[in-house]
């Protein structure tokens, strides 16, 4: 063997320290990656649970926060045609209340361009998102049960399984799907699982300023959605469809569609 | 930029569904026409429709070896699609198409040609040499009993097949409505009329192929269309076709009168952006048009070429027709928001994976099928061999 074959001391040590480093990191990273996936939430038992949320029309400022904030927290495609959550604003005019005007430019991330003036215009904001129905109509038409509603109520995918036959966008009332095109598969509002199975609220939740949106456990007998739902006038979207939507809205116009 | 008017939700703009699944009920329809034909010889006893019969079974089979390709086409991960079969969910109705499909395919389609054409299978196997002998021995199964109690047997398993088949053609067919009207999120599609004016659509379209692929081989192969078997054909295209107007009328007067909220829509939507394909091309010229020409041979005495002609300029208007149909509704119930408060444009592409030229290629591929089918299968009632005259050639057809 010759001399400059044998690996150098400080070589070594500076190869050996590399790996620990790494190997340190990606233990670390890892261990941040499972923490998302419930069965490595330890404390997180999905049948004590009934997820839903609170939207609060009166609230709604329509700074798009929400959907600002999703878009970063799940990595939902930058484009103009794809939401997990969006924001429309209505504007209906007195003599029209059966003909709303309904904006939602790029679903409302970038905020709302000033009104143009309606005189005695209604104008709202409506935060929209997966209404985590209890009986989906996206869910039943899976033909391979990609989409399925979990134990606690939220309507997830399986990107493994789905095969982006796109039936369930067809299915869902509200909009609510989109193709995402990196990987040819459904998306959806997931209501931040990786999240609330962590004892977190979802990301729009926690960003919004004036707390319009409301992440609510309708099992938890201490949750204040059950006062809320005492005292104020709630609503379902379109509960003509009868999916046992779980995303109430508190003065949510008949107009709103 | 999408070509939106008014609003639509923002996931909304891009449509889901392109031409492929336009082609998934069109090419359908025409298995299901096409086999119901054919059943009308065998159970029925329609004798005059006789020379269309093989004919018909082998369009329907030509068509269902494609009718799956468009939907795997258009799958974002096609190499999933068997997990339809292993772990189907059972609420969905698209996770039947499979098992729907497949049995229709083997258990029907497949065994009915294979028991009507044993006789000849075997004969043509007995008199061929080489590769054709082996490739005829698999298709006999290997199986080369034509006595007459053999024949007899298969005479009867096949006029039960027919029996089994035309509840299964209705249900293939059915099916695919059934797809489309049990969508409850999108009013353009829901109705329970959906899988019925699907399945005489189809009995419509499938019986007008079979009609024109008839007259246009006898035209190739120089031999004499008979006039009784076209004009019986068309009698019974005139019958389904009268039935199929008016589910679909009763469809759009009830619409129009019920006036629920995805009128203002809908009827928008008529007026604008389906005007030509629907009542230009569906209504008018692919209805109305073929309609008056068909039940103008019942009420006058045309000349046998005035009636040739008649039948192929209706044939081929309800062939139009009928696929304007199936885009109208696959194409046009995804064209206004959910929200009915917009409307999106469909962008037709040609040259790429969804686009007009796959589309094309899906529409030719049956009929080079077809052709392959008849020089393995020959259909022609004129050319059947008979047991002491096999080795003429004529039942070889290669």
């Amino acid at each position: 063997m010759s001399a400059d074959a044998t690996p150098d001391r400080r070589e070594f040590l500076k190869d050996s320290g590399k790996w620990i480093l790494l190997t340190g990191a990606a233990t670390l990273a890892w261990d941040y990656v499972v923490q998302g996936a419930p069965e490595q939430a330890p404390n997180y038992n999905a049948t004590d649970h009934w997820w839903g949320m609170i939207i609060d029309i009166e609230k709604c400022i329509g700074c798009g926060n929400c959907v600002r904030a999703c878009k970063a927290e799940n990595g939902v495609p930058m484009t103009d045609d794809a939401f997990r959550t969006w924001v429309e604003r209505y504007t209906i005019l007195p003599d029209e209340p059966d003909k709303p005007i309904v904006e939602s430019p790029n679903g409302g991330y970038d905020g709302f361009l000033d009104l143009k003036q309606h005189d005695g215009a209604k104008v709202f904001f409506v935060p929209k998102l997966c209404n985590h129905c209890a009986h989906s109509p996206c869910v039943q038409v899976c033909p391979v049960g990609a989409t399925f509603e979990s134990p606690d109520g939220v309507v997830l995918v399986d990107k493994t399984r789905c095969l982006g036959c796109r039936y369930c966008v067809q299915a869902c009332p509200y909009g609510c799907r989109y193709i995402d095109p990196r990987t040819e598969t459904v998306d959806k509002c997931t209501l931040c699982y990786h999240r609330i199975t962590k004892g977190q609220t979802t990301a729009c939740c926690e960003v919004c300023p004036t707390g319009a949106r409301q992440l609510v456990d309708l099992k938890n007998p201490k949750d204040p959605v059950h006062e809320f739902m005492r005292t104020h006038m709630v609503h379902v979207l379109k509960p003509q469809m009868a999916t046992g939507a779980k995303v109430y809205y508190n003065a949510l116009d008949g107009a709103v569609r | 930029m999408h070509g939106v008017e008014g609003f639509m939700y923002p996931n909304e703009m891009e449509l889901q569904w392109s031409i492929l699944i336009v082609l998934y009920p069109y090419i359908t329809g025409l298995v299901a026409g096409a086999f119901i034909l054919a059943s009308l010889e065998r159970v029925f006893n329609v004798a005059a429709v006789k020379p269309t019969y093989r004919l018909a079974l082998l369009t329907a089979l030509a068509f269902l070896i494609v009718a799956p390709m468009p939907l795997q086409m258009h799958l974002g991960h096609p190499e999933r699609s068997w997990e339809m079969y292993v772990t189907p969910h059972t609420t969905s109705a698209m996770a039947m198409f499979g098992f729907v499909y497949l049995w229709y395919l083997m258990a029907v389609l497949v065994l009915e040609i294979w028991f009507d054409y044993r006789k000849e299978l075997v004969l043509t196997w007995r008199a061929s040499t080489g590769l054709k002998r082996q490739f005829y021995g698999i298709l006999t199964l290997w199986s080369d009993n034509i006595s007459p109690e053999a024949l007899a047997f298969d005479h009867k398993i096949g006029g039960i097949l027919t029996v089994v088949g035309i509840p299964s053609a209705f249900m293939l067919h059915g099916y695919v409505g059934f797809i489309f009207g049990s969508i409850k999120a999108n009013p353009w599609w829901s109705t329970p009329l959906m899988p019925v004016v699907f399945l005489f659509s189809a009995i419509v379209s499938g019986i007008a192929a079979v009609m024109l692929i008839y007259m246009v081989t006898s035209k190739l192969r120089k031999t004499t269309i008979d006039m009784l078997c076209v004009d019986t054909i068309a009698k019974y295209l005139y019958y389904a076709f009268i039935v199929d107007f008016t589910l679909e009328m009763l469809d759009l007067i009830h619409r129009l009168y019920v006036a629920d909220e995805s009128l203002m829509a809908l009827d928008f939507m008529v007026k604008t952006k389906l005007f030509v394909s629907q009542i230009v091309i569906q209504i008018i010229l692919g209805t109305l048009v073929p309609l008056l020409l068909l039940a103008s041979v019942q009420f006058m005495r045309w000349s046998a070429g005035t009636r040739k002609a008649i039948y192929s300029v209706a044939g081929a208007l309800i062939m139009i027709g009928i696929f304007a149909m199936r885009w109208n509704v696959v194409i046009g119930g995804q064209l206004f928001s959910k929200s009915f408060l917009g409307y999106t444009t469909y962008k037709l592409e040609f040259a790429t994976k969804e686009g007009l030229l796959p589309a094309i290629i899906f529409l030719i591929l049956p009929f080079l099928i077809l052709w392959a089918l008849v020089k393995i299968l020959p259909p022609w009632t004129d050319a059947r061999p008979h047991a002491g005259d096999i080795r003429n050639g004529s039942t070889t057809g290669a």
